[in-house]
């Protein structure tokens, strides 16, 4: 690859790179906290081709020095985020991956109110399974996930926790019971209203703890801005 | 009608060669020196073609098992890139900006003590390990001797304080995994520092061949230092980030549990897969949080190995430093980092 192939190829990946972090892209990929640094890799990058056309022009190098055919390999990138961009990890990275619920550092008061109460899947799972569902008692919750479906057809309402990227996604499960919808196609969104139950239960893959909610009513609902849960071990 | 296509399609091609005049003799040397492959018109090709083809691929693409493997693909080169770009632009900085003279005065002269002194030292590079290997080779390049610079390529990923930080948040209640790590992962970077200066020779270590920057002016230098090492460390990490998303997507987690139970076997288990999932050391802490049916020693091991050896790093090493060197650097890292590791934990965990 010579180098005006080389500003090209690097041209493309720093414009794919800025492409996603100005779009909502970037999330799918990794935490939002590393946007700044994104763009900023997608600005180089293009300084950098443009550097090498500006002085190749100037000043063009006379020999030819073997330049790496790896390079070839930086095109895998620019294509698979232009003409593909997968989505977020989804129902079959969680149900072959095991329940990361952690033990929380505390259990801060709920808001009080008559209305369903806002959860996040794993702040109800931690309460459930380490306060015993305490303050969940006698309460409408209403708590947003996607659908998976373990391999006997048990619903789980799952959000994906991460620190960094999506290579170190884990999963944060609750089994549904109760007026659990008929037909559920894995990946669905939904919004479920629901009460605790002392239930509780273990991943098939990793033992760890799952706890049970009882499902009252459920709506699909479209993907949230982020996909990810970024709040859950920080 | 054919005369205007003509003069509109002639006076562009003509502006777009002209002034490049230079670059066409350089292209022309391509040429012979590639046969009739030349490299621009390759790339477009490639990109045209998946283009047209794009819903072929796309069908080819949606199993569940591809789609995965394609986000964890996108998401470790994501992740990485801005850390390899600032580590490429720290490097470059280094090789064109930095004298000789400025690493001969700062380090010790006798390679035993220059190797504890460059160990510290990568606690003030904050970023994680993509970030290490360009900076490494430069200062390598700028003739600072091998085993100090080895030093520093493996404590700067592990021992900063954004990891160690990471570190203490990930293990609210185990601060000691924080000195553990810290004292465990210097430990192993100055062993192998003095372990290459014993036993290491020179033929192993291929010194970064390039064009010597010195007939151009700093700013040629810079940016030609800056191309080179992206594009050529990313091609590695290309290699990397698709081996580990195929063991992501592949190795079930169930194997991790039978595993947990057997003290030896949990830390052997533990340094395979940081080898196997090439996380980033800013994250990895919280991945090892999350193993809670290991032991803290088993743990420890993770986030010491991760950041000195996995997939991603050895197909960097093996591009910066060469194959022979990686083949034979990389396991002895994993062994020394596995038993100090181990020995560290049942010392301090």
């Amino acid at each position: 690859m010579n180098r005006l192939a080389q500003s090209a190829l690097l041209f493309l990946l720093g414009a794919t790179l800025l492409h996603a972090g100005t779009t909502d892209l970037y999330l799918r990929y990794v935490k939002e906290g590393l946007r700044p640094l994104v763009l900023l890799a997608g600005a180089v990058l293009i300084a950098t081709a443009a550097a090498t056309l500006y002085y190749d022009r100037r000043a063009p190098a006379g020999g030819h020095h073997h330049e790496p055919r790896v390079s070839w390999l930086l095109t895998l990138p620019v294509l698979a985020l232009i003409l593909v961009a997968p989505p977020a990890l989804g129902s079959y990275s969680a149900s072959h991956t095991g329940t990361a619920l952690t033990k929380p550092f505390g259990f801060p008061a709920l808001p009080a109110g008559d209305g369903p109460l806002r959860l996040a899947v794993a702040d109800y799972a931690g309460r459930a399974i380490y306060d015993k569902g305490r303050s969940l008692r006698d309460r409408d919750l209403r708590i947003t996930g996607f659908v998976t479906l373990d391999r006997d057809g048990t619903p789980y309402l799952v959000r994906m926790g991460l620190n960094c990227c999506a290579a170190d996604a884990q999963p944060v499960k609750i089994a549904l019971t109760g007026d659990v919808p008929p037909v559920l196609r894995p990946d669905t969104w939904l919004e479920i209203t629901g009460r605790y139950t002392p239930r509780r239960t273990r991943d098939p893959v990793n033992n760890g703890p799952v706890p049970y909610l009882e499902v009252t009513a459920s709506r699909p609902v479209p993907p949230p801005h982020d996909p990810y849960d970024e709040t859950w071990n920080t | 009608m054919p005369s205007r296509t003509t003069g509109g399609t002639g006076p562009v091609a003509t502006t777009k060669t002209a002034p490049t005049d230079p670059d066409s003799t350089a292209t022309a040397g391509d040429e012979k020196e590639a046969g009739h492959l030349n490299s621009p018109l390759v790339l477009t090709l490639l990109l045209l073609t998946a283009v047209m083809f794009q819903d072929p691929i796309r069908g080819a693409l949606s199993a569940p098992v591809m789609q995965s493997w394609m986000t964890v693909f996108v998401a470790v080169l994501v992740q990485a890139l801005p850390f390899l770009v600032l580590g490429v632009l720290l490097s470059a900085a280094i090789a064109v900006f930095v004298p000789p003279s400025f690493f001969a005065r700062a380090l010790p002269r006798r390679p035993a003590l220059a190797v504890p002194v460059a160990g510290a030292a990568g606690a003030v590079l904050p970023g994680c390990e993509c970030a290490s290997v360009p900076v490494a080779g430069a200062l390598v390049r700028r003739g600072v001797t091998p085993a100090a610079a080895l030093a520093f390529l493996l404590s700067a990923p592990a021992i900063n304080p954004i990891v160690l930080t990471a570190t203490a948040v990930a293990f609210p209640g185990d601060p000691e995994m924080v000195l553990a790590r810290f004292v465990a992962s210097l430990l192993v970077a100055c062993a192998m520092g003095w372990l290459w200066h014993r036993l290491g020779r020179t033929d192993w270590l291929r010194t970064p061949a390039r064009t010597p920057y010195d007939g151009q002016g700093k700013g040629a230098a810079f940016w030609g230092s800056v191309r080179h090492d992206v594009t050529h460390a990313g091609g590695f990490l290309v290699i990397g980030a698709m081996a580990a998303a195929t063991l992501k997507a592949v190795v079930p987690a169930q194997w991790l549990v039978l595993a947990a139970g057997h003290p030896v076997l949990s830390v052997l288990a533990l340094a395979v897969l940081a080898v196997l999932l090439s996380i980033c050391s800013e994250a990895d802490a919280f991945v090892a949080a999350s193993l809670t049916q290991f032991s803290l020693t088993a743990r420890l091991t993770f986030l010491v190995v991760g950041p000195m050896v996995d997939l991603k790093l050895f197909a960097m090493q093996a591009g910066t430093f060469g194959r022979a060197f990686a083949l034979r650097f990389a396991p002895a890292t994993l062994a020394l980092a596995v038993v100090v590791s181990a020995l560290t934990g049942t010392v301090l965990l």
